[in-house]
């Protein structure tokens, strides 16, 4: 066992890569999520030529790997001229695609609001948008929170994939170390178990906001 | 020369037509101030639709509503919020919004639309859910409540935007028997106070005790109107009496 | 333009036989998810407490790694430590086939909670025995009730796939990395492999919601069962 090894080689690589991982992770989560409340709100309520497109955008993206995307912007742009650098792609990437899965459950949390909803708030003298401001949108979110919750731990995982575009994230520094001694058990485990605290923390800290936003009868879909 | 009192709300041949169907054809009523007029008939006869039309939830194909002698004209949207903050609406399901408990369901609109300060807003709101009776049930959710406070809060709802009439809309027909009379309670109570109210409704006894006019509808149209005295006289052969005679029958048989 | 039309032609014959691979790496991963996710989904539900940690344990692992990792610890490192000589091929079946066993047991887990406990006494008390229950009344209902969630998970296995691209397996996106390379005209390339992931995506779930169709049950709602 050799603790130089670690503490001076791996330690410090994976270090760096983490922090690569979070500078791909926090924007991309961000934006995506954005995003994805905007497009999932064209989604229902948009000019039906708005819908068809952006319901378009969500089924592409939702619809292809996202290795293929990265690829796109990385390697394919440039057939057109257009240059990415590694770490720009990957963001694009991730906020793209995000994006799609959260418009879909922004989306179903939009439609699962009945229509005496509206109703209501328009009897009282609402506007179409204060209606959707503090009467939807207060009730769609709490539906569409696990659902999107569930897409910022998977924007995690998938961080790992700016590596196959040349973004060295925590992944990519792991696979060059291992490369080069073969250690590919020891360093996996460990670039493994930094992943497993980063979504097990993430999924904590969901399930508290789930808790904390809770209304009694709020999650059946009856009444 | 008596001068009959003005009307508060007048609509004059509001009709509507959904895909080729004729929902209602040329109806037109109005109530003076403190009134209570009930629209009684069959289901599919229009009763609902005429309410919604009433507070443009359903834009009528043509007609005009009058409100304290003013013809509503909708220039812009912002003409149709304002007029509906002065029409207060009750609906059959209650559409309490679930996100919220019974304080902020009666204060939200206050705070939001009426453009109250926060504080002012949840005296106003506590002051009507203590006139319906629901001062302690104030924090709790719509899915705490039962059907009858449920309906009451919306009553509460409604009433804390000073509308200039009320529609109700079958507000106990989704209310198990016993909890009906909370609500009628309420209702009874208003139209004493003086508010004026349109509310299409199966309650026989409380149409008879509490009713200026009856409107019998059916098939989108208006088929006969008047006093409660003139169409239920049990001899009398109005349709309104025989509706009313199957009605009872159906209570009798369900007892 | 021509010159990457004229590439894309020449390589389409090259890339569907990749498509084939794919095809038959995710059958086997689905397949393998299928057998271990439904015993596991058992396990969690009918299971002492043992069994019931050990298997969050497992599914708290498979969900919280990423897929590459995985790819990379089990085919580099665990599988060559272990003396197991399994192919890339083989490999990614059993990495992708680990992994969705975590989520398709959390997918049967979730549809067989959802059954009105009365079905299990019912069974109990025409004489059945467990095993007997579950294997003729909960499991039939549970799975068909299983069917959109798992139909979600063959599309994203089907994406996962393509991460087989670094163990050197030939399907679609090495195929088309290894034309790209040649030719540089990736744009087209990588395009033209969207387009089969997303006809394959497409027409699998389509053909899974013909078979929810199929096996549908008159009347029966979503969750609940029969009353």
């Amino acid at each position: 066992m050799n603790v130089g090894f670690y503490t001076e080689t791996l330690i410090p690589a994976l270090n760096r890569g983490l922090l690569v991982s979070l500078g791909l992770i926090v924007p991309s989560g961000l934006i995506g999520l954005l995003l994805g409340i905007l497009v999932g709100t064209f989604r229902v309520y948009g000019h039906p030529v708005v819908r068809k497109i952006t319901d378009g955008y969500a089924s592409v993206f939702r619809g292809t790997p996202l290795v293929v995307q990265l690829f796109v912007l990385y390697f394919g742009l440039p057939n057109l001229g257009i240059y990415f650098d590694a770490y720009t792609a990957a963001v694009i990437g991730f906020i793209l695609c995000s994006g799609a899965y959260h418009s879909e459950y922004i989306r179903g949390g939009l439609l699962s609001i009945k229509n005496g909803q509206f109703l209501a708030a328009q009897s009282l003298g609402f506007s179409m948008v204060k209606t959707l401001l503090w009467v939807i949108v207060p009730q769609a979110i709490r539906r569409a929170l696990p659902g999107c919750g569930n897409e910022l731990i998977y924007l995690i995982k998938y961080s790992s994939l700016a590596y196959m575009i040349t973004c060295i994230e925590l992944t990519g520094e792991g696979k060059v170390i291992a490369s080069e001694t073969f250690k590919y058990t020891e360093i996996f485990f460990i670039v493994g178990f930094i992943y497993l605290i980063l979504t097990s923390v993430a999924s904590f800290f969901l399930r508290r906001l789930e808790n904390s936003l809770r209304l009694p009868g709020f999650d059946h879909y009856s009444l | 020369m008596i001068v009959p009192p003005p009307d508060v709300i007048r609509v004059e041949n509001i009709c509507k037509s959904f895909s080729g169907k004729n929902i209602l054809t040329s109806v037109s009523l109005g109530l003076t101030q403190g009134e209570l007029k009930v629209l009684i008939g069959p289901s599919g006869g229009g009763k609902s639709t005429l309410l919604q039309c009433i507070n443009f939830l359903i834009p009528p194909d043509r007609g005009t509503v009058w409100l304290e002698g003013r013809e509503i004209q909708i220039h812009h949207k912002r003409d149709i919020y304002e007029f509906r903050q002065q029409v207060g609406m009750i609906f059959q399901e209650f559409n309490l919004f679930d996100h919220l408990n019974a304080l902020d369901n009666v204060a939200i609109a206050l705070r939001k639309v009426k453009k109250l300060k926060k504080q002012a807003a949840i005296e106003r709101a506590m002051a009507e859910l203590d006139r319906v009776g629901l001062r302690e049930h104030a924090s709790l959710y719509p899915a705490q409540l039962s059907g009858g406070q449920k309906q009451r809060v919306s009553i509460a709802r409604a009433l804390a935007m000073d509308p200039k009439v009320m529609l109700l809309d079958e507000p106990t027909s989704a209310l198990d028997p016993e909890l009906i009379g909370e609500v009628l309670f309420v209702i009874r109570d208003l139209a004493r106070n003086g508010m004026t109210m349109l509310l299409a409704t199966h309650q026989v006894g409380f149409i008879q005790q509490m009713a200026d006019e009856i409107l019998f509808m059916e098939g989108g149209c208006i088929i006969e109107r008047g006093k409660p005295a003139d169409l239920l006289l049990p001899a009398s052969r109005t349709r309104t009496r025989a509706y009313i005679d199957k009605l009872s029958e159906l209570y009798e048989e369900l007892k | 333009m021509m010159d990457s039309l004229s590439v894309l032609l020449q390589a389409v014959p090259y890339l569907l036989k990749g498509a084939l691979i794919t095809i038959e790496a995710v059958a086997g991963a689905m397949g393998l998810g299928l057998i271990v996710g439904i015993q596991m989904a058992v396990g969690q539900v009918y299971g002492n407490l043992f069994i019931r940690r050990l298997i969050c344990l497992y599914v708290w692992f498979f969900r919280g790694v990423p897929v590459l990792v995985l790819l990379f610890l089990f085919y580099f490192g665990l599988f060559s430590l272990l003396g197991l000589n399994l192919s890339a091929f083989g490999s990614v079946i059993l990495v992708l086939g680990m992994t969705t066993a975590a989520y398709q047991s959390q997918i049967f887990r979730g549809a067989i909670e959802s059954l009105p406990h009365g079905q299990l006494k019912a069974a109990r008390a025409v004489g059945m025995s467990d095993v007997q229950a579950v294997i003729h009344i909960i499991l039939p209902q549970a799975l068909r009730l299983s069917i959109p969630g798992w139909s979600n998970e063959y599309a994203i296995i089907l994406k996962d796939s393509a991460l087989a691209f670094v163990l050197g397996t030939p399907e679609i996106m090495a195929r088309t990395h290894f034309v790209a390379s040649r030719t540089y005209q990736h744009l087209v390339l990588y395009l033209f492999a969207g387009v089969l992931y997303f006809l394959l995506t497409w027409w699998g779930v389509k053909a899974l919601r013909k078979l929810e169709t199929r096996v549908r049950i008159a009347g029966y709602a979503h969750s609940g069962g029969t009353r």
